[in-house]
This record gives C-alpha cells, sequence and structure tokens, in this order.
C-alpha cells in the first residue's frame, strides 16, 4: 500500500449524494479475476454514452461531454469531492480498486457507507469525513476555481485550502498510524513476523505432522 | 479454572497473539483454495510483491465453476464453454503454478468440491484450523477442526501471514440424544437443529455437536451436520475425537503413518470437552421427535417433517413473520395448509459438500435401484463430490443404479449446489435437492428449492413429488 502523510492534488467533484457501487463500477465488471485495471470502468454509466463491457478498450468508447471527470479541467485529479452516503450499495471491494486504480488517493464527503469506509483503508484510499457546510464551501471554490487544489495533512489531520485555512478532520489513531505507515492489514500482520515463526518453532516441535504434509 | 471445550482448546492451541481490543492473530494449518475467490488474492499477492508465507499449507483444487458434463468435461480447460469460468479456471492452474501451490486439477483424481476432498485426501486432521474461501467450510469441523469460511481478502492474508485476524467466538453445544427412526439421516438432523433455533440462533457461536446420535454417527454423516451449521449462524460447527475420527484419518493420502500416525493420534484424543467445560448456550433436542425433514420456503429454517402442512402466515402472531411467510409461499408459489407431500418436483439435485459423500451416493442409489424417474421430472442429477468418490460409486456399481433409474451421473463439482455452471432450475421449476441453501434464485433465478436427505431426494425423483421416503421405499432404507 502507497503510503502517505501529506498529499496535495488537484480536485474533482461528484455532486450527488447516495453514490452507489454499482455507479462506482457497474456489475458486469464483477465477473473480472483481477482487483487492479478497473480505473478505466470508474462510473462507467455516468462517463460513456455505451454501455461498458469488462475486458474492451476504453480509449474507443463514446465519452458523456456533461461528465466532470471528463472534462481536461479535471485530468488527472487525485482527490475527490463528494456527497453524503457515499459508497452505500453491496459491499464489493471493487469499488476502491477502481477509485484507487483510477488515481483517487483521497476521498471527501460528509458521510460514508460503512462496509465502503472499512474496504476504503484497506486499499489505500483515504476517505475524510468533514461536515456539509465545509463540503459545501469546497464545491463552491472548486467551480469557482480551475485548477483547484487542496492539501491532506493526515499526520495534522487537516484539509488546508488554497488559501491556507484549514478544516480539521478525525479518524481513528490506529487507522492512522496504518495509513502513515503505508500498513495494509497484510502489513500489519507481518509486523508481527518474529511471533509468528515462534509459534511455528513451537509448533513443530509438539506437533511435527502439521508441517510438510503437503507437497 | 473451569475446563474448556473443544473450540476453546483449538482456539488456545493456535493463538499467536492476543491484542489488548480483543482482537487475536490466529495460526491456520490448512488453507483450501478454489478458482472462484482466489484470483483477486493472488493478484494482491502479485501487487504487494508478497510471497505464500507457507507452500506446504495449502491446497487447491477446481469446483464452483466448473462444467459436469462428462463430454465437456473430457474436453479439459479449453473446453468450458463459459468464458468466465474458463478463465477462472485457468487462472487457478498459472496461479498455482506460478507460485508453486499443490492443485488438483479438474480431471485429475483428487479434485473435488474443496469440502470433500480435504478430508478425503489427509488434507484435514483433527486439531488443525482450517479455512477456505467458500462458507460451508465448517464441513472440516467434523474431524474435530476449527473451521471456517473467509472471503477474498482474507484470502490473501492467509496465503500472506499463514494468520488471520480474528475474535474469539462463544461455546454452544447442540446435545442429540435418543435413536434415530430408521429413514432419518444426519441431513434431517441438521434442518430440525435449524428448524428449532432459526438461521441466526448460533450467531457469534461455535457449535459443538453432542450427545449419543453423534456418537452413533459416522464421520461422512457428522460432517453433513457441520456443513450446515453455517445455515444455523454459526460459522464453526464441530464433533469432538472418538475412535471413528482416528480410524476415518488412517491411511489417507497426507496423514502422517506409522510412529507419527500415533503420536498425532494421542494428541487428537485429547480434543473433547472437559466435563466440567461450560458452554454459554445449550439446545437439546429429541432423536425419536425427529422426522425425514424438507424446506417449503426460501431460508433453510423454513422447514418441516415430511409428515407436515405448509405452514399458513395468518397461524402467526408476529407480523413480521407472517410477512416472511406470505412473501416466502408466493416465492414458492405454494399454498399454506397443503401437506408438503402434495409439491411435485421438476428437478432433483442429488449432491454438493453436504450430501454427495460415498455414504450419500449409497443411500439414494438404495432408494432408486429398480425403480424408475417419474415423466414428469425434466432432470435428476447425481453429482459425486470427488473424483474418489466417483471411482468408489463406479466400483460399488451405484453409476449404474442410477443410469439404469433414469438419473444423470456426472463429473464432480459443485454443480446445481450454486448454479455457475450450466446445472440450473428454470424460473419457477421446484427442486428436490441435497444442498444447503434455498434462497431466493440459488438454484437458478427463479429457482424453487427444496432441501432434503439425498434418501428423500431421491424418493422424490421416482415418485415425482415429495414423498416421506419411509413409506415410499421402507422396505429399502
Ligand atoms: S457445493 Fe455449494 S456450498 Fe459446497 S463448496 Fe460448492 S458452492 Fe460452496
Amino acid at each position: 500500500m502507497k503510503a502517505f502523510a501529506q498529499h496535495q492534488g488537484l480536485v474533482a467533484p461528484m455532486d450527488r449524494a447516495n453514490v452507489d457501487t454499482d455507479m462506482i463500477i457497474p456489475k458486469q465488471f464483477l465477473k473480472s479475476i483481477k482487483r487492479s485495471g478497473f480505473g478505466p470502468n470508474l462510473f462507467d454509466e455516468l462517463r460513456y454514452r455505451d454501455e461498458g463491457q469488462p475486458g474492451q478498450d476504453c480509449s474507443q468508447r463514446p465519452l458523456n461531454a456533461d461528465f466532470p471527470l471528463n472534462w481536461p479541467r479535471f485530468a488527472n485529479a487525485s482527490i475527490l469531492l463528494a456527497r453524503k452516503n457515499f459508497g452505500c450499495g453491496s459491499s464489493r471491494e471493487h469499488a476502491p480498486w477502481a477509485l484507487e486504480d483510477y488515481g483517487f488517493r483521497v476521498i471527501i464527503a460528509p458521510s460514508y457507507a460503512d462496509i465502503f469506509y472499512n474496504n476504503c483503508f484497506k486499499n489505500g484510499l483515504l476517505p475524510v469525513v468533514l461536515t456539509e457546510q465545509q463540503v459545501d464551501m469546497l464545491f463552491e471554490e472548486m467551480n469557482a476555481t480551475e485548477g483547484y487544489q487542496l492539501t491532506i495533512d493526515l499526520a495534522a489531520q487537516r484539509v488546508i485550502r488554497p488559501c491556507g485555512d484549514s478544516f480539521e478532520f478525525s479518524i481513528d489513531p490506529f487507522r492512522k498510524d496504518c495509513f502513515v505507515k503505508g500498513l495494509d492489514e497484510i502489513g500489519l500482520t507481518l509486523q508481527s513476523t518474529q511471533a509468528i515463526k515462534n509459534y511455528e518453532k513451537t509448533r513443530a516441535a509438539e506437533q511435527p505432522w502439521v508441517f510438510g504434509a503437503i507437497k | 479454572m473451569s475446563g474448556r471445550t473443544v473450540y476453546d482448546k483449538l482456539w488456545d492451541s493456535h493463538l499467536v497473539k492476543q491484542n489488548a481490543d480483543g482482537s487475536a492473530l490466529i495460526y491456520i494449518d490448512r488453507h483450501i483454495l478454489h478458482e472462484v475467490t482466489s484470483p483477486q488474492a493472488f493478484e494482491g499477492l502479485r501487487m504487494a510483491g508478497r510471497k505464500p508465507w507457507r507452500l506446504d499449507t495449502n491446497v487447491a483444487t477446481p469446483d464452483h465453476n466448473i462444467s459436469t458434463d462428462p463430454s465437456e468435461r473430457a474436453a479439459g480447460v479449453e473446453g468450458i464453454p463459459d468464458h468466465t469460468s474458463r478463465i477462472q479456471v485457468q487462472t487457478l492452474d498459472d496461479n498455482c503454478e506460478h507460485f508453486g501451490i499443490k492443485e488438483f486439477k479438474m480431471n485429475e483424481m483428487g479434485q473435488g468440491i474443496v469440502h470433500v476432498m480435504g478430508p478425503e485426501l489427509g488434507a484435514t486432521m483433527p486439531g488443525f484450523t482450517v479455512v477456505c474461501g467458500d462458507s460451508h467450510t465448517a464441513t472440516h469441523g467434523a474431524l474435530a477442526c476449527l473451521a471456517h469460511g473467509i472471503g477474498t481478502s482474507e484470502v490473501e492474508h492467509v496465503l500472506a501471514s499463514q494468520c488471520l485476524v480474528t475474535q474469539k467466538m462463544k461455546n454452544m453445544r447442540v446435545a442429540v440424544d435418543g435413536t434415530l427412526g430408521v429413514g432419518v439421516t444426519p441431513k434431517d438432523i441438521a434442518l430440525a437443529i435449524i428448524g428449532e433455533i432459526g438461521t441466526a440462533g448460533g450467531n457469534g457461536h461455535a457449535i459443538e455437536f453432542a450427545g449419543s446420535v453423534f456418537r452413533d454417527m459416522s464421520i461422512e454423516g457428522r460432517m453433513t451436520v457441520c456443513n450446515m451449521a453455517i445455515e444455523a449462524g454459526a460459522r464453526v460447527g464441530l464433533v469432538a475425537v472418538d475412535k471413528k475420527t482416528i480410524d476415518y484419518c488412517r491411511g489417507r493420502q497426507f496423514v502422517p503413518e506409522g510412529e507419527m500416525f500415533e503420536k498425532a493420534a494421542e494428541y487428537w484424543r485429547t480434543l473433547v470437552s472437559d466435563e466440567d467445560a461450560v458452554f454459554d448456550a445449550e439446545v437439546r433436542l429429541n432423536a425419536q421427535d425427529i422426522a425425514p425433514q424438507v424446506t417449503w420456503g426460501t431460508s433453510p429454517e423454513m422447514v418441516v417433517p415430511v409428515t407436515s402442512v405448509i405452514p399458513k402466515a395468518e397461524d402467526q402472531t408476529d407480523l413480521g413473520k407472517q410477512k416472511g411467510i406470505q412473501r416466502a409461499l408466493e416465492y414458492m408459489g405454494l399454498e399454506g395448509g397443503a401437506p408438503i407431500t402434495s409439491v411435485d418436483v421438476d428437478r432433483v439435485f442429488i449432491g454438493s459438500c453436504t450430501n454427495s459423500r460415498i455414504e450419500d451416493m449409497r443411500a439414494a442409489a438404495a432408494v432408486v435401484k429398480g425403480h424408475k424417474v417419474a415423466s414428469s421430472v425434466k432432470q435428476a442429477l447425481v453429482v459425486p463430490g470427488s473424483q474418489m468418490v466417483k471411482v468408489q460409486a463406479e466400483a460399488e456399481g451405484l453409476d449404474k443404479v442410477f443410469i439404469e433409474a433414469g438419473l444423470d451421473w456426472r463429473e464432480p463439482g459443485c454443480s446445481m449446489c450454486l448454479a455457475m455452471n450450466a446445472d440450473k432450475l428454470g424460473a419457477g421449476e421446484h427442486c428436490a435437492s441435497t444442498s444447503n441453501r434455498n434462497f431466493e434464485g440459488r438454484q437458478g433465478s427463479g429457482g424453487r428449492t427444496h432441501l432434503m436427505s439425498p434418501a428423500m431426494a431421491a424418493a422424490a425423483a421416482i415418485a415425482g413429488h415429495i414423498v416421506d421416503v419411509r413409506e415410499f421405499a421402507g422396505d429399502r432404507l
């Protein structure tokens, strides 16, 4: 997982409430055996004028010119500004996979669906919660300013606006620590490598048949 | 300190680290992989530049998505008609090859449904922690294992670290004492238990099945019961070790021999709950009260004895329950108050990790022997759980019995349990099924599943409707 303590990037809008996981990545893409490469199909139904199919070359497809992510001013955005209850619907991890693969590192919204929120942390995507007023204000500033960038100071738990003012946000200290260190859940377990090895040593001495059976 | 249950002992012996927040790091002894829930886990490993922690712990086989049709199977992986299925099976082969994981490929001896092949190869042994990306992993608890299903991120976690982060469950004991009537099988006990405690009855608990009925039961029968623990809400179901457990393990492919076996067996014998062990919840059933069971609705708890009628919504006082029954009756196209034996079946499925072992094959064959599948039945599938079951059944001539009676004898796989391949119900069709889930659409969109034992499903195939196997084939049981 890519770690960061601070991230500065271009902000793009997803200006509607209750964006569900099916909107983030439609279900025909779940048949895939992959967890990477979903970026071109992020928000597929909103982004393109035709119906997307797995394995298709998306560069040839007709774009929906009304969809902000297709606008040049939002190209290469890495921060998604969204509305409340973002990520509701199914528990599919394909949703954070698609957002991450597209290039987003941070989402800012007033609230998230629970499972989606958890899944973000598993996949190197930082979901920041601000109040509705704060999110409104960011939308206004972003709409008025081409090239609008924000800085997320995770260490200080602040979203810093171009004017220098900032909003504080809260985050579970454990999750913050994992994020800053780039530890996913597996990485965290692997911090206990020595304990696991010690366990195996003792067990192998007592119950040797547990090891080496499958060749 | 009070005594410990089997579950407590399994937990204690696999605890790597207890965290202050109540979570714990648990060591996993055996990890079984299949084609559907593993590809993203392998890709995750690659993306993070990680390797499997241990190779001699993993064993893989394709089962969920493969064809059971003999001619399609003969054509190998390239012959799998569905594009997605073919890629999944090919990807499993590639990943196992790449990472060096032992795989029993589609047509190789040893291949089978994950929960059938694990125990039969001796890949699962008593005292193990066993995980697999399939929710019916509790099956392996029949050998006194701590076994449960995991999701794809956990598959990756186990591959990479041989551990899982988890929390200890509570202990529940389900005791069934007495003697079972003729024609009453482990499946009926499992369904009766779910009928009694409900699909949420075991939530948060590890269930130990105890009492004389389980002591008298074969290991395969215990697997059928443990398999269904998840349908009672418990991720873990298990039975303590006894002489049968040890005899079952002896001589299997991955089980040690000679002195090492004796040493292992000595330890395995300690896997019983202490006299003074405390259970957080206890349920008791009387074997004499259990008749063959059939589900009428869309949840395994919607079950009745075959001698009974389909419930009426109005008989319920609770409004929520009324609605649930009403909704299920509508989906199933059934009338409350009618005898369950009045339900005609369109298809029959004898298979799945619940009931596809040799004893199940024998029980079904005994019922159909010398009879013919009713002309109104469109299809009656018999899908052995593994290549080994298939070979054994053929050696006993059971395939011929089925074929002569007009049933289809198939190649091993999950088949119509989850209908990922071509074995499916059509909309509105009723199926007498030995699988484990009767959810809406589980066996095909709009399909109507009636869960029951292999003997009962076999009897339904001959009769063309749900029937009490004791009356129908009493002399052959
Ligand atoms: S038979 Fe059904 S429950 Fe068993 S492993 Fe296959 S899909 Fe899962």
